[in-house]
């Protein structure tokens, strides 16, 4: 056989040079091969301090960041790299954050922000709940209320705001009335969706060991459905405080809203970010809380059983 | 005899417009442990399913009967069906108010004392399937119903579980329905294999060897090979019925 005629059949070529390539450190048949998998020598001390050490890591891991952040940009004004005329200093938030906070102004403000966030919340999400369980749980109603719901769903909350005010003139309601009608399609939306998922075959199983209706939906249906519902909760937080923001900058005279809009006609950049940063502390703050609760009420749940995660 | 009686006439049952039972008649007396075998797609689970009261036949009549009270029937299926928001107690339990002590004294019986608190995601499919057994068990059932229970789990466990409910069973006697493909369980658990295909009782075998038995048992062995070649001569026929129409449709 000439080189041409090899080279004219690729898989011959092919397998002759891999015989000719590889044979050296092809293994004898005879000699075992070992390959080692795992080796531990036991389940000492290691293995805690181990997990102890996840723990920490899992704490401290998530600061990291933002701290580090904190610090550069302390550095940046600090060099003038960073004009403070366009973002002040970490430092100067702080001394902005002292001064309001010595004079009252700035827990005042969070007081008031957090209670329209926690009344609005509430009605919207009661309120969503209650009518994503009749519209699940019934299927007249679902076809009474669905569609009219989805209609109004798609309307964005805050082209309302004109309307709102005109309705409720500029005291509290149109803030709340917009808090609530915000918080209120997620939680809807979730709860449908998680009542028409329930495995049916639970729900069989209910029926055949005698439940009544209430505690069908009592012991079965409404524990299926919680985790869409917590999550439709949780996304409706974020909802909450996005439009009490703008809420807020509807002629009052109290809240982080009211501290950004006052802010903005004295030209202080500094409360300006101070009031974004506590934005963005409620909202974590916010996140973390309803997470404990779905800790708590889903600890059955296999992707919830030893998760610890602020 | 404790336990229900179950009698069906001329029971049949269509899913649209195919036939699964056509026109079953069958008495079963009380206290009996009667299997159900046959092919897949045979209409076995239907069967059950109809006399749980979970589906209603498209025509004939289904009679239980107990003496002195309404027949309690329970149903374990193939899948534990176990609530995973409910611990283990509170899953046997389930549609009852009170009775933690009976429900201890079951949970003991299926072996699974201690475990009451904990949830069902941390149990084996073998525990899972003692707790639904439990659970069913609580009830003092007049006639329980066994959609292949033991199905899904592995040999060493099913043969665990087959002796367990064959103990709870001579302790407290009562009417047995387990289907299952699974010819030497049925020979194994049952007094009537019954082996159903082409949507009727094709087979009704009474079986009264005395228990405990032995899977090396040559009674045993002679029935099991004369049953699987009936089961075997089914799916051929099946698969004979699946060649021809595959052959009209190409």
């Amino acid at each position: 056989m000439t080189d041409a005629s090899l080279l004219s059949r690729p898989a011959d070529a092919a397998a002759a040079a891999l015989a000719a390539g590889r044979t050296e450190t092809l293994p004898r048949a005879s000699e075992p091969v070992v390959t080692v998998v795992a080796d531990v020598a036991g389940p000492s001390e290691t293995a805690g301090s181990r997990v102890r050490g996840l723990a920490w890591r899992s704490l401290l891991l998530p600061w990291l960041l933002p701290l580090g952040l904190l610090l550069v940009w302390q550095f940046l004004s600090a060099t003038g790299i960073l004009s403070t005329a366009i973002v002040p200093a970490p430092s100067d938030i702080w001394d902005a954050a002292r001064q309001l906070a010595a004079r009252g102004e700035l827990q005042h403000d969070i007081l008031v922000s957090l209670r329209r966030v926690a009344i609005g919340f509430s009605i919207g999400a009661l309120g969503g709940l209650q009518l994503g369980l009749a519209v699940g749980l019934f299927e007249s109603l679902h076809d009474l209320l669905d569609r009219s719901l989805q209609m109004i769903r798609t309307i964005p909350h805050l082209a309302l705001v004109p309307l709102m005010i005109l309705w409720f003139g500029i005291g509290e309601e149109p803030r709340l009335v917009l808090v609530a009608m915000g918080s209120l399609f997620p939680v809807y939306i979730n709860t449908v969706g998680g009542i028409r998922n329930v495995d049916p075959k639970l729900v069989e199983l209910g029926k055949s060991y005698g439940l009544g209706r209430a505690e069908l939906i009592w012991s079965i249906i409404l524990p299926a459905a919680l985790q869409p519902i917590l999550v439709g909760m949780r996304y409706a937080l974020g909802v909450a405080w996005l439009t009490l923001v703008v809420g807020e900058t509807i002629a009052s005279r109290d809240g982080v809203g009211y501290l950004v809009q006052n802010a903005r006609e004295l030209l202080r950049i500094d409360i300006i970010v101070l009031a974004i940063i506590l934005y963005a502390i409620a909202g974590w703050l916010s996140d973390l809380v309803t997470r404990l609760i779905e800790r708590r009420l889903l600890r059955w749940h296999p992707n919830y059983a030893d998760r610890v995660k602020a | 005899m404790s336990g229900a009686s179950v009698s069906l006439r001329s029971v049949g049952k269509s899913y649209a417009g195919r036939t699964v039972l056509n026109g079953v008649d069958l008495d079963i007396a009380a206290g009996q442990f009667v299997s159900i075998i046959g092919p897949s797609g045979a209409g076995k689970s239907t069967l059950l399913r109809l006399v749980a009261g979970l589906d209603a036949p498209s025509y004939g009549r289904i009679d239980l009967c107990a003496t002195g009270h309404k027949a309690d029937v329970r149903l374990m299926f193939q899948e534990d069906r176990l609530l995973p928001w409910r611990s283990v107690l509170g899953n046997v339990l389930l549609g009852i108010k009170g009775r933690k002590q009976d429900a201890g004294r079951i949970l003991n019986a299926v072996g699974l004392q201690g475990r009451e608190s904990e949830f069902p995601v941390g149990l084996s499919g073998g525990q899972r399937q003692r707790v639904a057994l439990a659970r069913a068990l609580i009830h003092e059932p007049d006639l329980l119903l066994l959609d292949e229970p033991f199905g899904a789990l592995d040999a060493i466990t099913r043969a665990a579980m087959q002796l367990l409910l064959e103990q709870l069973l001579v302790a407290r006697p009562r009417t047995v329905v387990l289907v299952t493909h699974d010819v030497e369980e049925a020979l194994l658990l049952s007094d009537r294999v019954l082996l159903v295909k082409d949507g009727g009782v094709a087979r009704d075998l009474i079986f009264d060897q005395p228990r405990p038995r032995h899977r090396g048992d040559p009674a045993l062995a002679t029935l099991k090979e004369e049953l699987l070649d009936g089961l075997l001569t089914a799916e051929r026929d099946l698969a004979a019925v699946a060649r021809i129409e595959t052959r009209m449709t190409t």
